[in-house]
């Protein structure tokens, strides 16, 4: 779910460093003090001393009602064995892509850095499977563009990298470069490089952790799987993300249709006595409570200003599988070589989660699924509300896969758009109070300054307003316009 | 793949899912929701009303397809629109209105009101009300010619049609009106559709459930009608029961193409329609008002929009920093 705000993140994050937004950034940080007092006064309430841990989530808006389709909640992780080939992609993250810095013939093992890149906005990128790297090719992604690759037959040994040791981290600059090592994105479906989101600029009164494990995407059951089978870790990766970047609270937000992962996180963060600085809050079960802004809306009752990042609003944001993952690697030093992936929709025999090395082909999960009961028309990375559609099956999957959603009917394909009625459903569904019916006109009339007083930008392309559009119009569509319209 | 042969997969932008609704369900549960109130017109004002209904839903219909054709543009007859102008129409004539007439209204309500400035969607007006806005000032004499329920059951019927005054006429006139069950189910004069009370609130609670409607418009609408005349010295319920105040605030204020998208419009839009429905009624000179305070709020519509416009998430935070 984080995919949302990465359009936004991807361009903010350059933008705040620059000169000329300095004075706006001054103003927020004011306006973070107010809201910082009020917590304050509201912390006076409870207990000295004790920072504040909401009960009860806040209000958030707009939103729809989505089938939850969750099939695979209760089926473990199965590992898909060792594929013969993997794929790799050079780019699995917002920001740079990464140069392959292996050759042709050369011998690999699990976990060996493979892909790197200069830039500040990247993760680097490590072989998932033991054996030699057969080509550097190139790979055209869903979005259009070409990436490298690094592709490696594997020999099935998976032999592991000698240089893997679990880093020694004491303080907050030795997480960052531990986590860039990591090669670890946001999990959630974004990739956002985590490194480059928790090294925040210090001026920025950051004092919450928000552990995204709202999953409202439709199907998927992946980080629910992580909640289930590894709960240990996501607390134990919460404390020390607390602790190291010397945040006073930290909300688990999950949604209310995972009660039996709500219950056993709140007992373990009671049994470690956990309960001044943590807590698990129960979201309302809507489509998009796990979005970035929306969940941090949910959370702290904060609104993250338009066009800014959450730390503007003191808030950080991961993923709870990416939470795991860091105690995990803090643990063994394993970088990110494996993703937990939900395969499931109408086409697929044996819907499941599967933990399969980064790489892998989606026709090889496929068939470890059971293969098709029905031939697929329409292959989904993601869920369906924000997934991406595939153009084949020989495609690999990414660091921040997870699903697979293999649907035996494209629905939406058959909707054919017809004339806008003025329901206002869009309007009612919006999450980001955004009024994508007059939207749409403005489009059409490339009237760039009335899509900036409509703040087109805060869209997160969550599809709320499209789903709910009695006429079919594609609004994300006209949405994605208007972003790339008001950007030029 | 081994087992499979490769085939071409489908690639489109998200969402991939859908609700499920589309513009033809929506327009049926309005024609729903208007069935009690056409049942109810039939058992009081007999063949007449049904002839009325029928005649102005065919030929709101028929225009519509004649002019998607002549247009060459897409045909929307199929989304059910057309029949609910024509049923909102018929339920706004009076019941012994020479059906000439109420077609010459369809057509007008299809071809100038709606497709002229584009169709679905795009009318600037309510249709029906501005049809019916056209038939009052055309044809005075024929639009308030009003007849008594059951008046087809009386021995001269067809030569001589009982004639009455509508409640509100009869207050303003200053003598006795209906008692309130007759206003509640509809034993009075008026326009076919909009005198049983009870019928109208059925289908309105039924659009509400379906969440075809929200609440805001209609309890705005009546809201402010009820306090207007409490503050004016009226009885409230008089106002509310009677003349086209219940079908206006439930079917014809609420038409999705004619009033604001957002919420804090639809109350603004209500309470206006409330404010103008009042100030014909207590100070002009006709009867009844709801009509041209529909209209006249549709005018406003964008302005209204434009004024509430809500911001967007995280906005205020910004804005109240410069």
């Amino acid at each position: 779910m984080d995919t949302m705000d990465t359009a936004n993140r991807a361009d903010t994050t350059d933008t705040t460093d620059s000169p000329e937004t300095a004075e706006p950034k001054e103003e927020n940080t004011k306006q973070t003090d107010k809201k910082e007092k009020k917590i304050k006064k509201s912390k006076k309430a409870a207990a000295p001393d004790a920072p504040f841990l909401p009960k009860k989530p806040y209000k958030t808006h707009g939103g729809v009602r989505v089938n939850h389709m969750k099939n695979t909640a209760e089926s473990p992780s199965e590992t898909l064995p060792t594929p013969k080939r993997v794929v790799i992609s050079m780019q699995q993250h917002i920001g740079t892509a990464c140069e392959p810095i292996v050759k042709k013939g050369d011998i690999v093992t699990v976990g060996q850095k493979i892909g790197d890149s200069d830039s500040p906005l990247c993760a680097p990128i490590h072989a998932s499977v033991s054996g030699q790297v057969t080509a550097i090719g190139t790979m055209l992604m869903p979005n259009g563009t070409e990436v490298k690759t690094v592709e490696i037959a594997s020999d099935g040994q998976q032999t592991l990298c000698p240089d893997i040791q679990p880093p020694v981290v004491t303080n907050a600059d030795e997480l960052y470069a531990a986590v860039r090592e990591s090669g670890l994105v946001g999990l959630g479906g974004a990739g956002f490089p985590v490194s480059v989101k928790i090294n925040y600029s210090p001026d920025k009164s950051v004092d919450t952790l928000v552990v995204n494990g709202a999953e409202c995407e439709p199907y998927l059951t992946a980080d629910y799987r992580e909640m289930v089978e590894s709960p240990e870790d996501i607390i134990e990766g919460t404390r020390l993300l607390t602790e190291m970047l010397g945040l006073k609270r930290a909300i688990i937000g999950i949604e209310g249709n995972k009660p039996a992962a709500i219950k056993h996180l709140a007992s373990l963060i009671s049994e470690r006595s956990l309960d001044d600085t943590m807590c698990v809050l129960k979201l309302k079960t809507a489509y998009p409570q796990g979005a970035e802004k929306v969940l941090i809306k949910a959370c702290t009752d904060r609104a993250v200003p338009v066009g800014k990042i959450p730390a503007d609003a003191g808030c950080i944001v991961l993923n709870i599988t990416s939470v795991g993952f860091i105690a995990r690697y803090l643990k063994t030093g394993m970088p990110l070589v494996t993703k937990r992936i939900t395969v499931d929709g109408s086409a697929i025999a044996e819907p499941q989660n599967v933990v399969a090395p980064i790489g892998a082909i989606v026709s090889d999960i496929a068939d470890f699924c059971g293969g098709f009961d029905k031939p697929p028309q329409k292959v989904l990375m993601g869920g369906p509300m924000m997934g991406t559609a595939l153009y084949s099956l020989d495609y690999p999957i990414i660091k921040q896969n997870n699903g697979l959603i293999f649907m035996a009917e494209a629905e939406t394909d058959a909707l054919r758009p017809t004339d806008c009625i003025r329901c206002g459903r869009c309007v009612a569904a919006c999450p980001m109070l955004l009024t994508p019916v007059n939207i749409q006109h403005l489009v059409q009339k490339r009237d760039i300054d009335g899509l900036n007083d409509l703040c087109v930008t805060s869209c997160m392309e969550c599809g709320c307003c499209a789903y709910s559009c009695p006429a079919h119009r594609p609004l994300v569509q006209f949405l994605r316009m208007a972003k790339i319209l008001v950007k030029s | 793949m081994e087992n499979q042969t490769p085939q071409k997969l489908s690639v489109s932008s998200s969402p991939h899912a859908h609700c499920g609704e589309n513009t033809a369900v929506i327009m049926q549960d309005v024609l729903i929701a208007l069935a009690p109130a056409a049942l109810m017109a039939a058992v009081y004002f007999g063949w007449r009303a049904v002839l009325l209904i029928l005649l102005c839903t065919g030929a709101c219909v028929l225009t519509e397809y004649v002019c998607r054709r002549v247009m060459k543009r897409p045909q929307t007859v199929g989304d059910f629109s057309a029949a609910v102008t024509g049923v909102l129409l018929a339920f706004n004539l009076p019941p012994t209105l020479n059906p000439i007439y109420a077609v010459l209204g369809s057509v007008f309500a299809i071809v100038v009101v709606k497709q002229m400035f584009g169709g679905i969607g795009m009318n600037f007006v309510n249709p029906a009300l501005a049809a019916r806005i056209f038939l009052l000032i055309s044809f005075p004499s024929h639009m308030s010619r009003w007849s008594i329920p059951f008046f087809y059951l009386s021995d001269n019927a067809d030569t001589d049609i009982v004639s009455t005054a509508t409640p509100l006429a009869q207050a303003a006139a200053g003598s006795g009106r209906p008692s309130y069950t007759d206003l509640f189910i509809g034993l009075h004069g008026g326009c076919l559709g909009e005198t049983c009370t009870l019928a109208l609130l059925l289908g309105g609670l039924y659009l509400l459930l379906r969440r075809i409607i929200t609440p805001e418009i209609p309890l705005c609408f009546l809201g402010t009608v009820a306090l207007t005349a409490l503050a004016a010295g009226q009885n409230p319920l008089v106002h509310l029961l009677s003349g086209g105040v219940m079908l206006g605030a439930i079917f014809m204020a609420t038409d999705y193409t004619t009033c604001p998208v957002n919420r804090a419009g639809k109350i603004f839009y209500g309470i206006g329609c409330g404010l103008i429905t009042m100030t014909i009624r207590l100070f002009g000179s006709l009867p009844e008002g709801v009509s041209y305070a529909i209209v006249l709020m549709n005018i406003l519509t964008p302005h209204i929009e434009a004024l509430t416009q809500s911001s967007p998430f995280g906005s205020e935070v910004r804005n109240s920093g410069k």
